[in-house]
């Protein structure tokens, strides 16, 4: 390139360099069509499938009754949130909250809480009528030293057995298990009878610590689990000790050992496949077999290709976790948050996100007819079960706690030492409870 | 033309026949084999984007698409493509200021030195390997507590001063090969340090641009650290916050991951495949040798 | 006074940069120091001077030697030592000169234009460690080519997953140390090479003792770039593995700390052992560096 040449391509790049940013500068600062200022952000990790489907008839819904201050969609994806959470973290520090943000339902915003971050909506809870329609052991669970701090948008359940008719046929079980024992019984019958399939389909290390869950609340009973998450809490009883040796039982015997390369859908299609017999996951397991394919899912028919019943043992006990909504503190618009909590919590809101997200409404005056034939199900469960909060998705624990579980779990997985996994759980508890 | 640019000039057919060590049909077996095994990932990629969505699971990863579509290539542009120009206005002025800056530090630090220099270089160089997810907060706090101009510009600022140490290890080390003789005639010709710099040193530069271009414009696209922690403004992010969106939510179709992630490394390759033989020719020339 | 009116205006000239790299680089630094020394355990900024407490706590995690450092030190060893010859291997195919050079020269360095983000689904599929009639990816070719002694478990493997994690980390890196050993290999006078063989040795002989020695520059910066990428490797472990034990490394581990945990003085701790640990690499690069400058 000729000297010449060199210099005007420098010059221009240097050019170009301050023209760009400026330019996009200028275009943030561009003022938008509607009444400079207001707008509704709402920060969450429904990037795919129902939840995005879902919330996005909610969006639907707002900007129609709320021209003048539209929702501005600020999604992370990153399972379970944990890009967002690090992002909403980082926000939050530099005190430049969203309007409002997604959180699990439970102790998992109580770094929030802790923190000054979120400011208690006990109010929105009383003008609108939310403390008589949703279950009352629900909101005493999410209320901290007498204040709550979100709003419940959905429910999903935990402790759901889901397995594949035609396999169980095969290996002549008729109906679900009810009981640990049966469990077992089935599971090595499957082994037996129909070789090559896997008893109890399994992914990687955080369903296993949902597995580890549900396997807890059948040993111990909803007071038994309730109370472990309380400072009294043993952890080191007898009944933890069955649990983790049935817990061990299952990795060691009847689940797939390749079970840490699989995501929660891999195990799930292995039941669905005829590879697999029973899988334990939560409700949104549902979504995933029976909904379109267009959304990247299975289209299978729910009670013919497969089915599903309560976690042996767990019968009457719904293991519940909420995406909520909370109010930060500082948040721009406050006034029009407020209205948003209001509006996730009316039944409108909820039986529009709910069917297409695939978890059933906080509220109890759902309107059945328009979930599907699993949410039914859960629908009439929910009304008389007894709830227990989840483990795995921020209900009992902190997040130090969760994490501190998390990690003894993992180390768990690839060594099978009981007695350092139970003092590990001690510990976790003596820190955190 | 330099000793060392001859030899990096096409060795010629005459050493090819006279001083093997290796037959040439060995020589290109093995090399085609290696690049098959290189491709194999890619052709996994290809293929997966152009299937059904029920023909995506891991089972099925090495067949072709019973029914082919680029139903997932049109969804994920959908997606992907109202990023690409934030993608562009981050990338192309971040690169050209980082690499001109990084000319300038590297000819002082190799040429006009200064008491001291090979401090600031190692000063420069520990600066490369700060895990950056440690820092993310305080790091976003800095730009608040100085009121830099929310967005893209925080963005190209952090990736200039982040891109320092790197582009001036590159830059150093090939102005180092540069005959002394050279400074000694501008020297002669008192020219003082800008002078010496544009017209001695600049004009011949080129392939250390190339080669320190290609390094930032790779980074720089394929981030996603920086990009989601800085820019706050979903309107604003680069494609690779799109691309983790489409990739990372719950459920996910494979096939519409895999074109949205073809889709945006075609830049990069692009920018591969134009400026390839320049990267080549850049390093021979001594830009990265040490 | 003329000297520093010499060199004064290149210092002038690298001052930003200086200022720069002191601010965002070690004020940053010194802010993670600070605060792996506090009291900031939870959500709430707490800047009180707590000691080595997060160090301590860190040392007696269980997974913190047995599972992260192990992991780093096979990941580390294995990809380094992979990439060193791969790439050395690729350079020493092309020195000579091949038919289509441009082409594989272009091949070979594609892998580095995907980011992990991207190509670590694949290679989940690739490393699929799916035992019997669901066996894919990478084990199924092995099967297919009756190379059934090499299906193994990849990264779920017990001991040695991590070295199996550190092959998607090679196929990225190698086209680039490729680039690098043949810039080595073509930089070596031909004139050198004449008198060796002039003198009658073999081609071979040619190799060792003219060309190699002419590499120890070129394979030591290699072996920094590649050490500081893999010290700090998270995309390519939490797009393949997830936060998961098996395959925990430093650099998840400190995610899980700092955003998980909302452990910042256990997550700062972890990043300032890291930091120590690549000063390591770091200083001999830089002794032997500047040792050169002063030779020449």
């Amino acid at each position: 390139m000729s000297h010449l040449a060199r210099r005007f391509a420098l010059v221009s790049a240097f050019v170009l360099l301050f023209a760009l940013p400026a330019a996009s500068a200028a275009k943030t600062s561009a003022p938008t069509t509607v009444k400079a200022g207001c707008e509704l952000s709402v920060f969450s990790w429904w990037t795919g499938g129902g939840e995005a489907a879902g919330l996005a008839k909610l969006i639907n819904i707002w900007n129609a009754q709320h021209k003048s201050c539209p929702f501005k969609n600020e999604t992370v994806a990153g399972g379970a949130g944990t890009n967002a959470k690090a992002v909403l973290a980082q926000r939050l520090a530099a005190h430049n909250p969203p309007d409002s943000f997604q959180g699990h339902a439970g102790k998992e915003l109580l770094d929030y809480i802790k923190a000054g971050q979120v400011v208690p909506i006990d109010s929105i809870y009383k003008e609108y009528g939310f403390d008589k329609i949703m279950p009352k052991s629900l909101i005493s669970q999410i209320t901290y030293k007498g204040h709550l701090y979100s709003v419940p948008v959905n429910i999903h359940r935990a402790n759901v057995l889901w397995y594949n008719p035609r396999i169980l046929a095969k290996a002549g079980i008729k109906t679900a298990p009810t009981t640990w024992a049966q469990f077992i019984a089935d599971l090595k019958a499957v082994k037996a009878k129909v070789p090559g399939v896997t008893p109890l389909s399994l992914g990687e290390q955080w369903t296993q610590k949902h597995l580890f869950e549900t396997v807890l609340i059948s040993t111990l009973g909803p007071s038994g689990w309730n109370k472990l998450w309380t400072k009294g809490g043993n952890w080191n009883s007898a009944g933890v000790k069955t649990a983790i040796a049935r817990f061990d039982d299952l990795l060691e015997h009847y689940t797939n050992s390749d079970a840490a390369s699989l995501t929660w859908q891999d195990a799930g299609k292995l039941v669905i496949d005829g590879k697999a017999a029973f899988n334990i996951m939560g409700d949104w397991q549902d979504g995933y077999f029976s909904g379109t394919t267009k959304g990247g899912n299975l289209a299978k028919k729910p009670g013919v290709d497969y089915k599903w019943a309560a976690v042996p043992g767990t019968d009457g006990v719904y293991d519940w976790l909420s995406d909520s909504f909370t109010l930060p503190k500082g948040a721009p618009h406050p006034a029009v948050a407020k209205q948003w909590l209001a509006f996730l919590g009316s039944q409108k809101a909820q039986d529009t996100f709910n069917p297409v997200k695939g978890s059933i409404p906080a509220r109890q005056d759902a309107k059945t007819s328009l979930y599907g034939p699993y949410l039914k199900w859960a629908l009439t469960q929910w009304k008389s079960d007894t709830l227990v909060g989840s483990l795995t998705h921020g209900v009992v624990a902190s997040n130090a706690w969760n994490s501190a579980i998390d990690t003894a779990l993992g180390v768990f997985v690839q060594t099978h030492e009981s007695s350092t996994f139970q003092k590990a759980l001690v510990a976790a508890h003596g820190k955190n409870a | 033309m330099s000793a060392v640019e001859a030899v990096a000039a096409a060795p010629g057919r005459r050493l090819r026949r006279r001083h093997r060590t290796v037959g040439a049909l060995p020589k290109l077996t093995a090399l085609l084999i290696l690049a098959v095994i290189v491709l194999m990932p890619v052709y996994v990629l290809v293929v997966t984007s152009l299937k059904t969505v029920t023909e995506t699971d891991v089972s099925h990863a090495w067949s072709l698409p019973g029914v082919w579509t680029t139903e997932a290539w049109s969804e994920a542009w959908r997606q992907l493509s109202p990023y690409l120009e934030n993608s562009m206005e981050l990338v192309i002025p971040a690169t050209v200021l980082s690499t001109l800056l990084g000319s300038l530090n590297g000819f002082v630090l190799s040429k006009w030195r200064f008491p001291g220099a090979d401090v600031v270089f190692t000063f420069f160089l520990f600066g490369m390997f700060i895990p950056y997810q440690a820092v993310m907060i305080p790091l976003a706090q800095l730009f608040d507590h100085v009121s830099f101009p929310q967005g893209i510009p925080r963005l190209i600022f952090a990736h200039v001063v982040y891109g320092i140490p790197i582009t001036a290890l590159i830059f150093r080390n090939y102005y180092a090969t540069i005959p002394n003789d050279l400074m000694e005639a501008a020297r002669m010709d008192r020219a003082g340090m800008f002078r010496t710099f544009w017209s001695v040193v600049l004009p011949i530069s080129m392939p250390a641009f190339v080669v320190a271009a290609i390094w930032q414009f790779t980074s720089i696209w394929n981030d996603f650290l920086f990009a989601v922690f800085v820019v706050t403004d979903p309107n604003q992010w680069p494609v690779t916050v799109a691309l983790n969106n489409v990739t990372g939510s719950m459920v996910t179709p494979y096939n519409l991951q895999m074109a949205a992630a073809l889709l945006a490394s075609l830049p990069t390759l692009l920018v591969y495949v134009l400026l390839g033989r320049y990267f080549m020719r850049g390093l021979m020339a001594g830009a990265l040798k040490g | 006074m003329r000297r520093i009116r010499r060199w004064g205006p290149g210092l002038l000239l690298v001052s930003p940069s200086i200022v720069l790299i002191a601010v965002f680089v070690y004020g940053l630094i010194g802010w993670n120091v600070r605060v792996s020394l506090s009291n900031w355990r939870q959500a709430q900024p707490h800047y009180h001077y707590a000691g080595a407490q997060a160090y301590r706590d860190l040392n007696e995690d269980t997974v913190w030697w047995g599972w992260n450092v192990k992991h780093l030190v096979i990941f580390t060893a294995v990809f380094i030592v992979g990439t060193l010859i791969v790439g050395w291997t690729l350079a020493f195919l092309l020195d000579k000169g091949v038919r289509g050079e441009g082409f594989f020269r272009a091949v070979y360095l594609f892998p580095m234009a995907v980011s992990f983000i991207a190509s670590g689904i694949v290679w989940r599929w690739l490393m699929n460690p799916a035992p019997g009639d669901r066996e894919t990816g990478l084990n199924a070719i092995f099967d297919k080519l009756g190379l059934h002694a090499l299906a193994n478990q990849w990264y779920l493997g017990q001991n040695w997953g991590m070295a199996a994690m550190a092959m998607p980390a090679i196929w990225a890196l190698s086209g680039y140390v490729m680039a690098l050993f043949l810039a080595g290999f073509r930089g070596v006078p031909e004139e050198l090479r004449e008198a060796a063989r002039m003198d009658g040795a073999s081609e071979l002989r040619v190799y060792r003792h003219v060309v190699f020695p002419h590499l120890r520059p070129v394979t030591l910066a290699a072996l920094i770039i590649l050490g500081h990428i893999s010290i700090k490797v998270f995309d390519l472990i939490v797009a393949i593995g997830g936060k998961q034990v098996v395959t925990m490394v430093p650099a998840v581990y400190m995610w899980i700390n700092i955003y998980d945990a909302h452990d910042y003085a256990k997550g700062a701790a972890i990043a300032t052992l890291l930091l120590l640990a690549i000063s390591v690499l770091v200083v001999p690069y830089l002794v032997y560096t500047v040792r050169q400058e002063r030779q020449t």
